[in-house]
């Protein structure tokens, strides 16, 4: 910027740069999925390369849920208690065919799909996801981040 | 001791309590009347040659629409023992109607049966007379039904939130 120039910009897309780097998560863990979950979380694959390398085990202090592994019809009530204890904005991330579609659990116990009870913004398919996919996941959800996409 | 040396040690000594013996594949297995069964675990944890001191599981089978047996009784409750001290197992079988389904509970005999036991009424609705505490183990209390009968419709889904169908 020289002399008398101008920096323009809006304060959401600023606001949504910033976010997207700082994705505090919660890991809700039931399944084999969280092995893949851990193995994306360490060093290996790195996640705190966008900013996602924080888990934080209360759903106060995160901004995005990870639902990882197969959710019961039990349990489905506590996944809507964490999702609603969540401060705002905040965001969903399905992790594997169990939390998006059921996956191959059609049966008595088990919940087809997580967004049948909380809103979800990404789906990460796998039976479980690779890091590689799981990554891609986390970066669609930056770009939805920065695009201001959120819920209140 | 040797499995056929176990079941003509219960043969003996419960005579008629014992419907039928059989060591399919070397799995030694006695059915026992329902009467006789609580004298039975007794006898095989405390017996010096047999001393079962581990109940390695139980669980339930139902023969609904099980080829050749549909008209028998439909639930057999099936107990597995293991002998730490001799290094032997035995397989103990329970026959129930399904009007009447109820076995005396082993809980005094093996505390690990309770859970167990739970777990049977929750899938099978099966009860354990006796048992201190009979509630479902994996279902939920608004469970409506017994999910592992053979009767119970694959299709039903009873969730406790979200959509009903």
């Amino acid at each position: 910027m020289g002399l008398g120039g101008f920096f323009t910009g809006k304060l959401d897309e600023a606001i949504g740069w910033a976010r997207k780097y700082s994705i505090f998560q919660y890991p809700f863990v039931t399944a084999c999925c969280g092995m893949e979950y851990m193995a994306t979380a360490c060093s290996h694959y790195d996640v705190d390369r966008f900013g996602a390398g924080r888990p934080r085990f209360s759903p106060r202090q995160a901004d995005v849920l990870f639902v990882v592994g197969t959710i019961s019809h039990k349990l489905a009530p506590v996944l809507k208690r964490v999702y609603d204890q969540m401060c705002e904005p905040k965001w969903v991330v399905a992790f594997g065919v169990c939390t998006c579609t059921g996956g191959f659990y059609d049966n008595y116990a088990t919940v087809m799909g997580i967004d049948t009870i909380i809103p979800v913004d990404v789906y990460i398919p796998g039976c479980p996801p690779r890091p590689e996919s799981v990554i891609d996941g986390l970066m669609k959800l930056q770009e939805k981040i920065a695009a201001g996409a959120q819920r209140y | 001791m040797d499995g056929q040396a176990i079941l003509l040690r219960l043969t003996s000594t419960f005579g008629p309590g014992i419907v039928e013996t059989h060591d399919h594949h070397g799995d030694h297995t006695a059915v026992v009347e329902r009467s006789a069964i609580l004298e039975a675990f007794r006898f095989c944890r405390d017996d010096p040659d047999l001393r079962f001191n581990v109940l390695m599981d139980l669980t339930a089978v139902d023969y609904l629409t099980y080829p050749g047996r549909e008209f028998g009784l439909r639930f057999e409750v099936v107990y597995h023992l293991y002998s730490l001290p001799h290094n032997h197992r035995v397989r103990l079988k329970v026959r129930v109607e399904e009007d009447d389904a109820r076995v005396p509970s082993a809980v005094g005999l093996w505390p690990i049966a309770n859970w167990f036991e739970r777990e049977v009424w929750d899938m099978f609705g099966i009860r354990f007379d006796g048992h201190p505490d009979l509630r479902r183990l994996l279902m939920y209390e608004e469970f409506q039904g017994h999910p592992l009968r053979k009767d119970y419709p694959v299709n039903k889904r009873q969730p406790l939130i979200g959509p009903k169908t």
